[in-house]
């Protein structure tokens, strides 16, 4: 099985008052087992229906979402998610926010356990010595970092993120880039991540899917080839600089569709 | 300023002061204490009555207690339906605010002769009908303004509806409940006595009021507010600490 997320053919529309709004067509993206597959494309193109799908929260209107070879059909316990907004739980401490999912796909783990991998996980990502803190103490960054931990705590086969980074400052969010391929290091995951940052996605993807403007189809897919080992400074060399040009191009040129769609 | 003067010797003095400028106001102007009693006639008052007082204020405290209870489930349980269904939701709106806009003081004499004699009964339904409607829309508010990333972190789980309900929408909904039902106590506690005062041979601090007035007992019905009043702040304080319990972590630290 080469692929663990295959998605073939997908076609999706909204129902709204004014007719059906199509976001999907005919998607086609395929993810290996382990990779990191980074997804861009303009504003409102649908990107969000796609993390939708792969999770099993919505069903498209024609063609197949497989996961693990077996076709999804609602949720499964072995997806994790994260969000822009990091939806933390004001009433939870940071330990109990990140224990969370283990409550409901290994209610018969002990107590005991559970604190020991969320724990495992927070000291992963710098935030221990903050278990027992609210959410509203803490920065936005180690917010989004515990969102982090909770999403990959049931060591789910795909981790599912939309835009995690975006509302975070600049340098804050390369410090959770670098915290991303830390954690990938120790705990194997399949990732897709829905980003607006060109840099964001050529830093942290094997794979780079340019959807087209909506009705969003895949409109390029760009193979990393990251120059070195992944870090910042990577960024800023001639390699990389060539890929964003790309990514950008490509972009452009979904942004020029959707305005012909519009007018 | 230490805290434990701040929360209670601050809020002593302002009564003190209050009572001062009524006692003041009473004597600059030679009231007598049938056009208004002033602070100095109310200890005689507590003094003379004070068995029927602690008999009239448990009636009122009991049954104002009772219908708040009821409204809290009925009110929860509008709130819900609302959270959770739009039909549902633009079913009850109009019914609800309809109802809410009635003054209720109309109503007394019409569940008076549907319920008749049933004193306690109609005290405790009245109480119930003016104090669920904050608690039904601040429930329901709460339940449809969750963010659907909140439902969708334990759905993409396989979570079931309960277990998101009560993982999730229930706590998240406590801070809004518990500011309703500050509101709500307030109400119940008029409520209770519109029908306390209204309804012959009723009885409670209301009935305890209008006694006074029929027998030209100014200070007692002066002394019968400062009750009813003490009784209010009493029950408010109570809903305050249930909220410090459940709902404590909404409140932010003080800077």
């Amino acid at each position: 099985m080469a692929n663990l997320i295959e998605i073939k053919g997908v076609t999706h529309a909204y129902r709204t008052p004014n007719g059906p709004l199509p976001v999907l067509e005919n998607l086609n993206v395929a993810v290996p087992e382990g990779e990191f597959c980074a997804v861009v494309g303009p504003s409102g193109c649908g990107k969000s229906t796609l993390t939708r799908l792969i999770a099993g929260l919505m069903k498209p209107d024609e063609g197949e979402v497989w996961l693990h070879g077996e076709l999804v059909k609602g949720p499964r316990k072995t997806v994790g998610m994260a969000f822009q907004n990091p939806v933390l739980l004001e009433w939870r401490t940071i330990l109990q926010n990140v224990i969370l999912p283990l409550e409901i796909v290994a209610p018969s783990m002990p107590k005991r356990d559970r604190e020991a991998r969320a724990l495992e996980l927070l000291s992963m990502v710098g935030l221990e010595g903050f278990e027992t803190k609210r959410p509203s103490e803490l920065s936005g960054g180690m917010r989004q970092r515990a969102s982090l931990c909770r999403a990959i705590v049931h060591k789910p086969d795909v981790l599912i993120m939309d835009e995690p980074f975006g509302a975070l400052d600049a340098f804050t969010r390369e410090d959770l880039w670098q915290t991303m391929h830390d954690l990938r290091a120790k705990e194997p995951f399949t990732c897709v991540l829905i980003t607006h940052d060109l840099r964001e996605s050529v830093f942290l993807g094997d794979q780079v899917i340019v959807l087209s403007g909506r009705p969003a189809t895949t409109q390029y897919v760009l193979d990393v080839t990251y120059p070195g080992p992944r870090v910042i400074d990577g960024l800023y060399t001639p390699e990389c600089s060539d890929m964003l040009h790309t990514l950008r191009d490509q972009i452009r040129i979904a942004q020029g569709r959707s305005e012909e769609e519009a007018a | 300023m230490n805290d434990a003067l701040r929360k209670i010797g601050v809020p002593i003095a302002a009564i003190v002061v209050f009572l001062i400028l009524w006692e003041l106001l009473v004597w600059a102007n030679g009231w007598p204490n049938y056009k208004m009693a002033s602070p100095s006639d109310l200890p005689p008052a507590f003094a003379k009555y004070w068995n029927l007082f602690l008999i009239m204020s448990w009636q009122t405290l009991w049954r104002t207690v009772a219908g708040l209870a009821i409204a809290v489930l009925v009110g929860t349980f509008l709130g819900m339906l609302m959270g959770f269904s739009r039909i549902m939701r633009a079913a009850l709106y109009p019914l609800l605010v309809g109802f809410n806009a009635i003054p209720k003081a109309t109503l007394v004499p019409v569940i008076a002769l549907i319920f008749i004699g049933q004193h306690n009964f109609n005290t405790v339904l009245m109480a119930f009908m003016i104090s669920f409607f904050p608690i039904a829309v601040s429930v329901g508010i709460g339940l449809s303004t969750l963010e659907p990333e909140y439902r969708d972190i334990l759905r993409s789980l396989g979570a079931s509806r309960y277990t998101i309900f009560t993982k999730i929408a229930l706590p998240k909904t406590l801070p809004e409940f518990f500011g309703a039902l500050k509101v709500a106590v307030t109400l119940a506690f008029i409520g209770t006595n519109l029908v306390e005062i209204v309804s012959p041979h009723g009885r409670g601090l209301g009935a305890l009021f209008k006694s006074g007035e029929t027998n030209g007992d100014y200070p007692l019905m002066f002394a019968v507010l400062i009750a009813l009043a003490f009784l209010g702040i009493v029950l408010y304080y109570a809903v305050v600490f249930l909220e410090r319990t459940f709902a404590g972590w909404a409140e932010r630290a003080e800077h």
